[in-house]
């Protein structure tokens, strides 16, 4: 596949443009293939890559140049780049394959990505040229403007965006007097509507910024100097320093005169490959799909993209990003993204608390998320965020939608908001003990950008996952300015650029048996896996192929391997399976006696109806279980735990329904099934739902004239009623609907995702579809899992038998 | 320095491990894909958890208990998480696995 590799001398890669978009994709180049290319970085600006959003911390004076440095000129050394700074390049010859610069040298390539950015759009009036007219791009702007402010005086901006506003700031903090001109009627017309937009000029104007609105500019005025500018309507204002912040223009021409297809950009294919095979280019000079962007995240996409594509893997696709933004200026919150604006084919929910100054505007379109605009509170925003790029389904809590997840019955801390108003000391990710300060500490000194980065570096949000939305809030707020909250596709793990979905495609089309192959055929980064990817592919694996694919033990968590659940203390607690929770006085003696004969430190009844055996070393597990001689729980997997019920018609004088029976039934036809995450099942014999149908991932009532299947409840870490799926009237209808709805399940959810969260995710109302009103598929799934599920046998019987060697004894003791 | 026979490279499964009872405690024997073994004390120094039931993949394992990953070669904990698992030698003679022990850990 590297048949690069083969040719000696090693091919030679070039990069136009050593910023941000440029040097990520080196980056990540490297991490793929480190010793592919000779590679040579040229760069018109005389610094190494240093971080572009930090320009106005740099210009309020909050940070230094140096602070914002990103990769320093060691880092080139150390990985053999070549770097050529202040040296801009002004030719591409594609015939002969090399670039000129500017004072006249020519270098070869093999390779030629383009990453030359863009530049300040300058309005084209009289006076533009003249000195004091500056532009808010790079360090050598920021660093005109620290010299201009120092004499202080009278600062226009014009352009009332999100760079016009975050400069106003700067000079403002600089003891500029500063006005800004808005051809709008109100400031950031592109990101915010009329209400938010009066909101944001009344809170920048009590800070000393003043505005000029719905204004055009005819005349910069002055001889050498700015002096002032005239408008179309004939009005002056005085000026001794004017910004131009009306927008950027990608820098296309040195593309342009070689003969490469430009529009607005320079355009490119989902590879990030230019209409020259050998050119790749990336970032804010490019044009994909007819979009420009000119925020950090989709750069950093694009830039993996065509690294995977360098490196000649030639697997991803870029195909767009969802953009977010949220500006932060002197603690003015403001988060908008996609559609805000709404319009004749949508739907409003807005919440306006004027005195508070608080704004929120969320549009829909038949019930989803497309775009939406917080101001003065922006704690939902990654959520919100999250819900448009996911495109979830929210008709169940639109009513709620402005108050965020906290108000859905969340009982743990997913959703809490106001990250930025926490103390430094406050304890954001609970299971690895880190707090807020050593999080944003991380993030400004070490130049985190991602979650991933944040987890790899603090470890926050990198366990259970639960503060993830905490953790965002803090990037998003320390970031400010141009933050994109996260990705579109989000990979596996770091093994891998594959995503979930397009990991179980690849396993399906290319025939992959084993976690092995999985990991040889598709180029794994890591050739052992880790602790994410291992399980995972284990479990699309055999989903997708449940009888010629490979079980690796290995790659299943301890307790999946060991079929026992691990404690804190290296023991394993034994949990057998009692169907329905139906038990009988001779099984019960046998687990007593069982327990005593072991001296099994507990005995406990478990949250789902059945009996645990806590404290049993690892050793001692087969001949409990051959003692036992009951089928293994799979209380430690994700798997069908238990289907828990009430007493129902047999002797409860309430039942309408047999719900024991039924649960049994259920028990016996779904035990040994592996899923994305544990499931549970719950059966109740009448409305008083004493089995708590509600809050199981399956869960049936049984009403006079049948039975009624709810799906998608969750009680855990996240309380989630679940939704009525359909109405049936016999225990073979409920039987056939929880697998077809099990199923499907397991053929689409992502590995570690709980049916909560999926149902959520693609909407009950294709799921209806796809299993109730579609006789044909339902029938179909509900094969395919008695089919996968006879595939199974019970390992505990597995192990006693000495057909799966759990690994209980040690390898040797010593002494022997 | 004591060379003792644990067995041979089959006995431990690959990408995971097994233990061995001593005097002075647990030792986890490792196998990675490469089938490199690699031998530590069967405790991590976050809680203590049985590093021999973890996954193992190049020079790491990651704990089963709490995911900490801890660097086989230098017997540390990857950061940003940091501790230290006590290293013995292993010597291999063709698909025999022997492990040196200190007189004092027998």
């Amino acid at each position: 596949m590297h048949s690069l590799t083969t040719v000696s001398p090693k091919p030679r890669l070039v990069v136009v443009g050593n910023g941000m978009a440029g040097i990520r994709a080196v980056e990540e180049l490297l991490k793929m293939a480190p010793d592919l290319y000779d590679i040579s970085v040229f760069g018109a600006e005389p610094h190494p890559n240093y971080n572009r959003i930090l320009l106005t911390p740099v210009l309020a004076g909050e940070m230094s140049l140096e602070e914002t440095i990103l990769n320093p000129l060691d880092w080139y050394a150390e990985h053999g780049i070549q770097l050529y700074t202040g040296n801009p390049v002004t030719q591409i010859d594609r015939v002969k394959r090399q670039i000129v610069t500017a004072d006249g040298t020519t270098t070869p390539y093999d390779r030629l990505l383009l990453a030359t950015g863009a530049a300040a759009a300058i309005a084209p009036v009289p006076g533009n040229h003249l000195s004091g007219v500056l532009s808010y791009r790079d360090m050598a702007d920021v660093e005109a403007l620290t010299r201009s402010s120092a004499l202080g005086g009278q600062a226009v901006v014009i352009g009332g965006g999100l760079l016009g506003l975050e400069v106003a700031h700067g000079l403002r903090a600089r003891g500029m007097e500063v006005t800004v001109i808005h051809r709008r009627a109100w400031p950031l017309d592109k990101q915010l509507d009329q209400r938010g937009g009066v909101l944001l000029q009344k809170a920048m104007e009590a800070r000393g910024v003043r505005f000029l609105l719905g204004k055009e500019t005819a005349e910069i005025l002055g001889t050498q100097h700015v002096t002032g500018l005239r408008f179309t309507d004939g009005s002056e204002i005085p000026a001794d320093v004017l910004v131009m912040t009306i927008g950027i223009k990608p820098r296309i021409e040195l593309a342009q005169a070689a003969g490469l297809q430009c529009e607005t950009g320079i355009l490119v294919n989902d590879t990030l490959q230019t209409y020259d095979p050998r050119i790749y280019a990336v970032g804010e000079c490019v044009q994909h799909r007819g979009q420009t962007y000119g925020l950090v995240a989709p750069l950093f996409e694009q830039a993996k993209v065509a690294a995977n594509h360098l490196a000649e893997y030639g697997r991803m696709l870029y195909q767009g990003s969802v953009t977010s933004t949220k500006l932060k200026v002197t603690g003015i919150e403001l988060f908008s993204a996609g559609n805000f604006m709404g319009g004749e084919d949508y739907e409003e929910v807005t919440l306006l608390d004027g005195s508070q100054g608080v704004y929120k505007k969320v549009i829909l379109q038949e019930n989803k998320v497309v775009g939406g605009l917080l101001y003065g509170d922006t704690s939902i925003g990654p959520w919100l965020f999250q819900l448009m790029r996911d495109g979830t389904d929210v008709s169940a809590f639109r009513d709620n939608i402005v108050f965020g997840e906290t108000h859905l019955g969340d009982s743990g801390h997913a959703g809490e908001n106001q990250a930025s108003r926490l103390p430094d000391n406050a304890e954001i990710c609970g299971c690895n003990g880190i707090a807020k300060g050593s999080i944003v500490k991380a993030i400004r000194e070490q130049g985190l950008f991602t979650l991933d980065d944040v987890r790899k570096c603090t470890k926050a949000s990198a366990s259970c996952g639960s503060c993830t939305g905490l953790v965002e809030q803090l990037l998003a707020s320390t970031l400010g300015g141009f933050y994109d909250s996260t990705p579109k596709k989000k990979a596996l793990c770091a093994c891998t650029d594959l995503s979930h979905q397009e990991l179980r495609d690849a396993i399906i089309a290319e025939k992959l048996f084993s976690v092995r192959q999985v990991f040889d055929y598709l180029d794994w980064r890591h050739p052992g896996g880790c602790s994410t990817c291992r399980p995972a592919v284990n479990y699309y694996v055999r989903t997708a192929w449940p009888a010629h694919g490979l079980d690796d033990p290995q790659s299943r968590f301890i307790n999946e391997r060991a079929h026992a659940n691990i404690q804190k203390d290296g023991t394993y607690s034994v949990i057998p399976r009692i169907y329905g929770g139906v038990t009988s006085p001779a099984e019960l003696k046998r687990i007593a006696e069982v327990a005593e004969r072991h001296h099994v430190p507990m005995v406990k009844f478990t949250g789902g109806q059945r009996l645990d055996l806590l404290g049993v070393k690892k050793e001692a597990l087969p001949q409990i279980w051959a003692e036992l001689d009951m089928p293994s729980g799979h209380a430690y997997g994700k798997a069908l735990r238990t289907v828990k019920s009430c007493v129902g018609s047999e002797f409860c004088r309430f039942g309408v329904q047999d719900s024991t029976r039924l649960a049994i039934e259920l028990e016996k036809s779904l035990e040994r099934m592996w899923a994305p995450h544990k499931v549970k099942l719950a059966a109740s014999g009448c409305p008083r739902n004493c089995a708590e149908s509600t809050i199981k991932d399956v869960g049936v009532i049984g009403v006079d004239s049948g039975w009624e299947i709810y799906v998608g409840g969750n009680g855990g870490m996240k309380v989630r009623a679940a939704d009525l799926l359909c109405k049936v009237k016999t225990h073979a209808e409920v039987l056939e609907m929880a697998k077809a709805f099990l199923q499907m399940y397991r053929e689409d959810a992502q590995y570690l995702e709980r049916t909560a969260p999926w149902v959520e995710r693609i909407g009950l109302e294709q799921i209806k579809a796809t299993i109730v009103d579609d006789a044909n598929t339902r029938k179909a799934l509900a094969e395919r899992l008695d089919f996968a599920l006879s595939q199974e046998k019970d390992p505990w019987k597995e192990a006693v038998s000495g057909r799966l060697d759990i690994h209980a004894a040690p390898m040797r003791r010593i002494p022997v | 320095m004591e060379w003792i026979a644990l067995g041979t490279l089959e006995d431990i499964p690959a990408g995971g491990g097994r233990y061995v009872d001593t005097l002075a405690g647990q030792i986890a024997v490792l196998r990675n894909e490469k089938d490199e073994v690699f031998a530590v004390s069967n405790q991590c120094p976050h809680r203590g958890g049985p590093l021999s039931e973890g996954f193992v993949s190049g020079n790491r394992v990651f704990c089963p208990l709490h995911n900490w990953q801890i660097d086989l070669e230098k017997g540390e904990a990857v950061a940003p998480d940091s501790g230290c698992v006590k290293r013995f030698p292993i010597r291999r003679e063709g698909d025999e696995i022997w492990l040196g022990l200190e007189e004092m850990t027998r």
